[in-house]
């Protein structure tokens, strides 16, 4: 498969749905994404079972704040960069790229690598949604190690992190990536393709892509959430997809905490009903709760969509009077394992519940 | 005594105060040359009033002249864009995301130099200036007048774009025109180097208006300044407005919420300004519109710069009523400035919203006979439907669940009679068909600061005096009195994914100009 120009628009839209809330929004890097592109042709899309056991497949993301990134966009070499000195380290040239993240901004770097390099771009990715820090991916969930891992800025320094665990490679490359200028370019993970067909979320840029479309073509006939609906009721993991509520936020209040955005947005039924939804957020979605109850909790998706055009509205456009429709859409299995839920489960973001999925609430 | 004007595509409107009483006001149509048509309706205010035109201590204009130019790519001109950033952003040059048909009227005339800062405004790169002189005889060569600077996080600090400008000035001669980037936009490069690029193609066009504004005030003998409203519902000089005619742009529904806070007296409340067409409904917060959070699409290029958050309905005095199956449907369509020829209490054959009005016994014009036969279901129905499509999109435009009240102005307010769900009072007050012209009238200077503080390291209260300190002296230096000027937004954002209580802080300051303390 081949991505033009045109699908990044669809693959951006189905990035931010798949954000769930956060990841950043996918525009400046559709923009890198366009250019690198238009300068070099569009890269091949190629699937999980394409690779060959033993090939080098490294990731590529922007790590730091999306505010950031809207200003000071990668430059291009930089990501070349990251991927050479990559190569350096692990001494294997690259055969093919991956995304680290399908959901926000992290969906379009990896399309800019491919077609910078030439190399092929795995349609696979680590969360197959957006998490807030890197040990949250299934690559570490079942034992790839997340270092060497590379950092690069425009000015072409590099830094290389080596530490056997995820989370403490976290806390090393957020404090650097501050002095870097809070945008910087990550490549890590480095793995061996049987690697990623033993922990890779599989054909996520598919979904993105499929997402952006369905939304279209249901904008046309005047039905966009119910076309994503019935598209995401035919893919293989995110089948159990519903609409939880259908409201207008009447309530949004925000603190940082621990460098952290928590966030509760309360919306109300538009019916006149006396029913509330509550939307925790962290970055991105982690809770909704329906008059108290539980109807959705992380790692399943929480969706919040323009309900009449299911436009997905990140974290930081949520304003009072918006009409959204929540959605809970099921998390791959692969990411509701019990080893899975205790990286990226309710309590990994420090809420006190246990993990039920979408389809039993 | 001020004169206030709004430069509509159908009427110009005038108005004359002194303090804050209407003496007089007009609606005269709008002219292909513009000043012609403000010359008109400022005469007849003087006139009506016998005021001599050397009372006018202020003139303030409005205008959608700049948008629709923009809109219509009509005399743009070719711009030198010039971006101070590299190494950073590189991988997505200037203009990437225009429209062909916008590029082949300002070309593609692109340069890209080392500079810039991060974005805690340490250095990030040094600005290299033999590359910016070269940059400026390519464009010298090329006969570009008119150039848009946009440096790396420039409205953290702004040093590097004024020192680009010095060097275009060196290499280009003084008459070059040069925008830069922090004047106008947010952060976010690519939507403010955009907003800049949209305001250098305007700088000719915005000489000549200014010129002609200036030529149509002389012939009227006031010799006092003019002002125009930005789109925040603040004063700019003439100097400025010939620098930034982007600032101009989406200012009438801004005058015309300022013109309903004024007349009502609130502060807070929805406006819904009423036209033949459609009805733009916002929300005053301290009397002045909020503003969009969102990136603004005009003539389909991306934006980040202040525009007031203002949702369009297609309901207007004109609008077509349509049975449909079971039930009625009224707008978007409408019969627009033919209202008086085609609606059927003016001798027309269409059925209107305003003949719905007449009919319902609620607004009294043109020949009421002439819409008897219209049967009472159909008639209860549509009144229904009216007030059902207001009432909805007021209840989007709210911010708090609370009562607040509605102020009605423009032409078609007389389409609502009944009450809205969701509002305490509907408001329509005197002179409300001129909102807009006395909202320019009243306009004020304003200062706004657009940074990321660290909250850890200087704490809450510290970050916001410093931002606030810095937003009032710009409001001075516009030439606000100090006296009068007041917080009217502060917006918080904490940077996501980042550590260290990094928070995105806007502050927005307004008052009165400094001159203008007349007596009543």
């Amino acid at each position: 498969m081949k991505l033009s120009v045109e699908d990044l628009q669809d693959v951006g839209r189905g990035a931010a749905f798949l954000g769930t809330g956060g990841g950043g929004d996918p525009y400046i890097g559709r923009m890198l994404a366009t250019h690198a592109i238009r300068e070099y042709g569009m890269p091949e899309i190629i699937d999980v079972e394409a690779l060959d056991d033993d090939a080098a497949v490294y990731t590529i993301a922007m790590l730091g704040a999306p505010t950031v990134l809207a200003e000071k966009a990668a430059c291009g070499d930089d990501v070349d960069l990251a991927l050479s000195r990559m190569e350096k380290y692990t001494g294997r040239k690259a055969d093919a790229i991956i995304p680290i993240e399908i959901g926000g901004v992290n969906s379009m770097l990896p399309i800019m690598a491919a077609a910078r390099t030439g190399l092929p771009l795995v349609d696979a990715d680590g969360m197959g949604r957006a998490f807030p820090e890197i040990q949250m991916v299934s690559f570490n969930i079942y034992g790839v190690s997340c270092t060497p891992l590379v950092m690069t800025d425009e000015h072409l320094n590099s830094l290389v992190v080596e530490t056997g665990h995820a989370k403490r490679a976290e806390d090393l490359e957020r404090v650097a990536s501050i002095e870097m200028g809070c945008s910087v370019i990550l490549s890590s993970y480095p793995m061996t393709g049987r690697q990623v067909k033993e922990t890779a979320v599989r054909q996520t840029m598919t979904l993105a892509l499929e997402i952006g479309r369905a939304i279209r073509r249901g904008r046309r006939a005047d039905n966009p959430v119910g076309e994503l609906s019935r598209y995401l009721a035919t893919t293989p993991y995110y089948s159990h997809c519903r609409v939880l509520f259908d409201g207008k936020v009447v309530d949004l209040r925000r603190e940082t905490t621990q460098g952290f955005a928590r966030g509760h947005c309360t919306l109300q039924a538009l019916d006149g009903g006396a029913g509330e939804m509550e939307v925790i957020f962290q970055n991105e979605h982690l809770i909704a709760r329906e008059d108290g109850r539980v109807r959705a909790m992380v790692p399943d998706l929480i969706c919040m969509v323009d309900s009449d055009t299911a436009e997905p509205v990140p974290v930081e456009a949520l304003k009072y009077g918006q009409r959204l429709k929540v959605m809970g859409v099921s998390a791959p299995p692969i990411l509701r394992t019990p080893e899975a839920l205790e990286i990226i489960g309710p309590q990994a973001f420090g809420l006190n519940e246990t993990f039920v999925p979408v389809e039993e609430l | 005594m001020r004169i206030g004007v709004d430069v509509g595509g159908t009427n110009t409107d005038a108005v004359l105060m002194r303090g804050d009483k209407v003496l007089a006001s007009c609606k005269k149509p709008t002219t292909s040359n513009v000043s012609d048509g403000i010359v008109a309706a400022i005469e007849t205010v003087l006139g009506t009033s016998s005021v001599p035109a050397s009372d006018v201590r202020a003139v303030m204009i409005g205008t959608t002249h700049f948008t629709n130019a923009f809109v219509e790519r009509r005399n743009l001109l070719d711009v030198g864009v010039l971006r101070v950033a590299l190494p950073a952003a590189r991988g997505i040059p200037p203009l990437i995301d225009w429209p062909e048909a916008f590029l082949a009227e300002i070309g593609s005339h692109c340069e890209m130099v080392t500079g810039g800062y991060h974005f805690d405004g340490r250095l990030n790169a040094a600005m290299d200036e033999r590359a910016v002189a070269a940059a400026a005889r390519t464009f010298q060569d090329k006969g570009i007048r008119s150039v848009a600077v946009t440096g790396l996080f420039s409205p953290v600090n702004p040093s590097m774009e004024e020192r680009a400008a010095e060097i275009l000035r060196q290499e280009m001669g003084d008459d070059v025109a040069i925008t830069l980037s922090h004047e106008i936009g947010r952060i976010g490069l690519l939507e403010r180097e955009n907003a800049t690029v949209m305001n250098a193609c305007l700088v000719d066009m915005s000489r000549q208006v200014v010129a002609s504004f200036r030529h149509a005030l002389k012939t009227l003998g006031i010799t006092a300044p003019f002002y125009i409203s930005q789109n925040d519902g603040t004063l700019m000089d003439s100097g400025m407005v010939e620098r930034y005619p982007v600032l101009t742009f989406a200012s009438g529904p801004t005058n015309s919420m300022r013109g309903a806070a004024y007349l009502s007296g609130l502060q807070e409340a929805l406006v819904a300004d009423i036209g033949g067409t459609t009805t733009d409904i916002g929300m005053l917060c301290k009397g002045f519109p909020r503003e969009s959070s969102v990136t603004v699409d005009i003539g389909g290029v991306r934006t980040n710069f202040r525009m007031p958050d203002i949702l369009a309905l297609g309901l207007g005095g004109g609008s077509l009523v349509r049975e449909q199956g079971s039930g009625i449907t009224i707008g978007p369509r409408s019969v627009g400035y033919q209202l008086t020829q085609k609606a059927l209490v003016f001798g027309g054959d269409t059925l209107t919203a305003s003949d719905i009005a007449v009919a319902a016994g609620y607004a009294d014009f043109g020949d009421a006979t002439r819409v008897r036969h219209l049967s009472a279901d159909l008639i209860e129905q549509s009144v229904v439907e009216i007030h059902r499509k207001i009432a909805e999109g007021i209840d989007r435009m709210k911010v708090s669940a609370e009562l607040v009240p509605l102020v009605l102005v423009g032409g078609g307010s007389v389409l609502v009679d009944r009450d809205i769900p969701g509002v305490s009072e509907v408001v329509t007050p005197n002179h409300a068909g001129v909102a807009n012209a006395i909202g320019a009238s009243i306009a004020q200077v304003s200062g706004e600061i657009d940074r990321v503080f660290s909250y850890e390291e200087l704490g809450r209260e510290a970050a916001l005096a410093t931002a606030t300190e810095e937003a009032v002296k710009r409001a001075r230096h516009g030439g606000a009195d100090p006296e009068t000027i007041k917080v009217i937004d502060i917006e918080e954002l904490p940077l996501a994914y980042v550590p260290g209580g990094a928070v995105r802080l806007r502050v927005k300051v307004a008052g009165a100009l400094a001159f203008d303390q007349e007596q009543p």
